[in-house]
């Protein structure tokens, strides 16, 4: 353990420019998809929260259990539809980031609409009178409950960028683990966990780890500038 | 306005991801043993250096590796089964089969050696002796090349290992290396490949119990997928890429890489 700790930190000093390229990869994949899932995920999440229409305690059932989604399965999926002989084959996406941004978009779109959901519809149990005097529209409802609901809903974009950061099943199917290409942090600890570089996969474990803590602390620290400012 | 710009970005990002260079690079679906050992990392540059051509490997089982390129998610088949290999063939999925390189299959086991088959070149004799004994076997148990050859190698020692599947018999479902750690973490017999084996980092006590018989030989063999079957293959680079492999340059680079002054893959492509 003390070993991979040193590996881990020998490996970002020395600048290595393979473990670069494959933490900006993670990086963009992951990021990508969060974002991509919280402009589906979001506003899903907000109308199911404010709209009464019959079946809907079957919609959130559906959500909720979604968030439960194997990875697995979903690059299963994905690269059924991407392979060549797939429906969507003639895009060429497998075996490419895009594949992968693809793919954890569909795995966390339900955590962040199932959370955001959960969120906005207890604070519009605080506001529904208020808002009803205002006689605002459901959409401008929607809109006021996701500006109020920001840095609540910051958090449920942690645990999807969380989710898809640290999945493997997903991309090591749609992407490939292909070097210099599709290549990203879990999929190459899982490379070398089979190499049996026990050492080295730990290694790259522990600066995935460090990566996430960052973003965390990144979101984290803009969340609370940016709260202070609204009290100043 | 907010949404719409991130929107437009993030689309930006995406079309980016799928305009990657197309023409000079191919797919090739291979084995494991082939890239965990490293071979690719020696004999890629050199290629790419030759021809500009760009080659990406996805390492995968057999079986899997077979089925991708049945898809068409592949320009090149790169694996170690050759009745499925030329069943491959013989269906149209690819134009033609060459032999590539061989190596050999070796049993690893803990140094207890709780069979007592440490030593043994009849492969057979050892693999009886092991479900004789009841000591623990871990099988890839995926389709692999290396599982489809152990379960012929059962079949020849007259024990159907299925009977003991989840008490002595093992099967992980999972590559080579999975494979090793699983059975190297329960003591238990692990047939596996030479190259792989050499290149493994996490041996412990484990040592080769049982090597040399002729029945464990290792061949692999390198398919174009077809253009016919999969017209969007980048036919004409694959073909590049095949031919350098079985081409006196390619055999060379084959035969001098080694790990641990060990040479792991043996040319015997049929001279050109």
């Amino acid at each position: 353990m003390m070993d991979a700790l040193g590996l881990a930190v020998q490996l970002v000093l020395s600048g290595d420019p393979d473990l670069l390229e494959i933490v900006l990869l993670s990086l963009r994949v992951s990021l990508t998809a969060t974002v991509v899932a919280c402009l589906i995920g979001l506003p899903l999440g907000a109308l199911v929260a404010v709209g009464r229409f019959t079946g809907r305690n079957a919609v959130l059932i559906v959500m909720n259990a979604l968030m439960g989604l194997p990875p697995v399965v979903v690059g299963l999926l994905v690269y059924l539809h991407l392979s060549r002989s797939g429906p969507l084959g003639f895009l060429g996406l497998l075996y490419t980031p895009t594949a992968m941004i693809i793919a954890q978009t569909i795995l966390i779109a339900p955590i962040v609409a199932a959370l955001s959901r959960q969120v906005i519809e207890d604070l519009h149990a605080e506001y529904a009178e208020q808002f009803r005097s205002l006689c605002l529209t459901k959409l401008q409802t929607v809109q006021a409950l996701l500006w109020d609901a920001r840095y609540s809903l910051l958090t449920v974009g942690l645990a999807g960028f969380g989710r898809a950061v640290a999945e493997v099943g997903a991309v090591i199917i749609v992407g490939g683990n292909i070097d210099h290409l599709t290549r990203v942090m879990t999929t190459a600890i899982a490379l070398e966990t089979s190499k049996g570089d026990l050492g080295l996969a730990l290694a790259l474990g522990i600066i995935l780890l460090v990566i996430a803590l960052g973003v965390n602390a990144a979101v984290q620290s803009v969340r609370m500038t940016a709260v202070r400012q609204a009290y100043v | 306005m907010q949404f719409k710009t991130i929107g437009a970005a993030t689309l930006a990002t995406l079309l980016a991801g799928a305009a990657w260079a197309q023409d000079q690079s191919i797919i090739v679906q291979s084995t494991t043993s082939t890239a965990n050992s490293g071979l690719y990392d020696h004999l890629l540059p050199i290629f790419q250096e030759e021809t500009g051509i760009q080659v990406n490997v996805v390492a995968v089982g057999t079986g899997q590796a077979i089925k991708n390129a049945e898809n068409c998610d592949g320009d090149v088949l790169l694996v170690h089964a050759k009745p499925s290999e030329e069943a491959f063939v013989e269906a149209g999925y690819g134009t033609s089969r060459t032999d590539l390189m061989y190596n050999d299959f070796v049993i690893v086991g803990p140094e207890a050696d709780p069979a007592g088959v440490s030593g043994m070149t009849d492969v057979q004799g050892a693999l009886a002796r092991i479900a004789d004994q009841g000591a623990l076997f871990a099988s890839r148990g995926d389709d692999s090349g290396t599982h489809k050859k152990e379960v012929s190698l059962w079949t020849d020692a007259g024990v159907d290992p299925a009977a003991g599947s989840g008490d002595w018999y093992r099967e992980t479902g999972s590559g080579m290396g999975a494979t090793l750690n699983a059975g190297i973490g329960m003591g238990a017999y692990v047939m596996t490949d030479r190259a792989t084996w050499i290149s493994f980092d996490n041996k412990q006590d484990y040592t080769i119990a049982v090597e040399g018989d002729e029945d464990m030989f290792n061949q692999y063999g390198v398919i174009p997928v077809s253009p016919e079957h999969c017209p969007s293959v980048n036919a004409e680079a694959a073909q590049t890429f095949a031919d350098w492999l079985v081409s006196g340059a390619g055999q060379e680079a084959i035969a001098a890489y080694t790990v641990a002054d060990q040479q792991l893959f043996f040319p015997n492509a049929p001279a050109q």
